[in-house]
């Protein structure tokens, strides 16, 4: 049990007069860890809106520094912190919205060397990457060290999630198998991205870390989650574990490796 | 026959295979989706020799590797 400060209930009384939160829920909050993997497009609100609703400690991963080229959807970081590493910067908003939370910042990019001991010591993941190297990669982390994570991928006007409970629903390479080949993805800074739709999906993302942790509703488990922002059209596709994945089924993975990693101007 | 493409029912000829379906549906790029017919999702190789009946529901799930 945990006693909240007067400042505590009234920062959470919202989330606390919600029925299916209450004082229980935001005790289950307030304890819980949760890693964010990524401090751009999709970590930028994923960290706000965790670090607003009192998640305990929250760990944030990024080796970059911020680019002006972010500001346009990346809304933790400012035109005054161009050029400072992101997860500092983005450290520095979370502790102003919420003093009461503990931000541990990870200035480097995870590998296979260095991405279990981390993901190992949190209680939920959340995929804010911009690569399928690293997307692969923490699928395959969460699996092995049986850490539950919500995956996001946004293209243009478009996004897709999906919340994988290893070894209970489908994973990620359950749906897409493994990396597609270098050539056929379209350039990440050639394709874009609407900065709002980096958004809606980082919320999100945010709502399925907070479900998990209260342990309420039903998380996006066996189903892709896609929209497109043009038409604002939603769509649910439905799956179940693929027994011959090649990650999480029969044999499954037993280490770690990292895969081939893709660079962002591959194709020309 | 009518097949369920994304929630969609469309009517498409007969007989036809699943890779002759993704020209038809304009994927331009097959290895940027992931296909699933009536809830398995299908390798590659056998896209040329899946044949499409009546009723058939498909989903075209497309890679997302943005994020950042």
């Amino acid at each position: 049990m945990r006693d909240f400060s007067d400042e505590e209930l009234e920062r959470y009384s919202r989330h606390i007069i919600l029925q299916d939160v209450g004082i229980e829920g935001q005790e289950k909050i307030a304890n819980s860890k949760v890693l964010v993997i990524g401090a751009g497009g999709l970590g930028s609100p994923v960290a706000l809106y965790l670090a607003a609703a009192g998640v305990g400690e929250i760990g944030i991963v990024d080796g970059d520094v911020v680019d002006l080229s972010n500001l346009q959807r990346q809304v933790i970081h400012t035109t005054a912190d161009v050029s400072v590493p992101k997860v500092l910067s983005a450290k520095a908003k979370m502790e102003a919205i919420n003093p009461n939370v503990k931000v541990t910042v990870y200035q480097k990019f995870l590998d296979a060397s260095n991405i279990l001991d981390i993901v190992k010591g949190y209680d939920f993941v959340i995929d804010g990457t911009d690569n399928f190297s690293s997307k692969f990669l923490i699928n395959d982390a969460c699996v092995l060290a049986n850490v539950p994570y919500s995956h996001g991928g946004i293209l243009r006007f478009g996004g897709q999630t999906m919340t994988i409970k290893p070894n209970e629903s489908a994973c990620y390479a359950c749906v897409f198998d493994s990396p597609p080949p270098a050539n056929a993805i379209p350039t990440c800074s050639s394709a874009g991205i609407l900065g709002a739709v980096a958004g809606m999906l980082g919320t999100i993302q945010a709502a399925e870390a907070l479900k998990y942790i209260v342990g309420v509703g039903e998380p996006l488990y066996n189903r892709l989650l896609t929209f497109d922002a043009k038409s604002m059209n939603f769509r649910n596709v439905s799956f179940k574990k693929n027994p011959k994945c090649r990650v999480c089924g029969g044999e499954g993975i037993k280490e770690i490796r990292d895969y081939e990693a893709v660079v962002c101007e591959a194709k020309l | 026959m009518k097949l369920t493409i994304n929630g969609d029912v469309k009517e498409i000829k007969d007989g036809i295979v699943l890779s002759e379906l993704l020209i038809i549906e304009d994927v331009e790029q097959p290895d940027m989706v992931s296909v699933q017919l009536n809830d398995e999702f299908l390798t590659k190789d056998i896209y040329e020799t899946t044949t499409l009946k009546d009723g058939d529901e498909i989903n075209f799930l497309y890679f997302m590797g943005g994020g950042a």
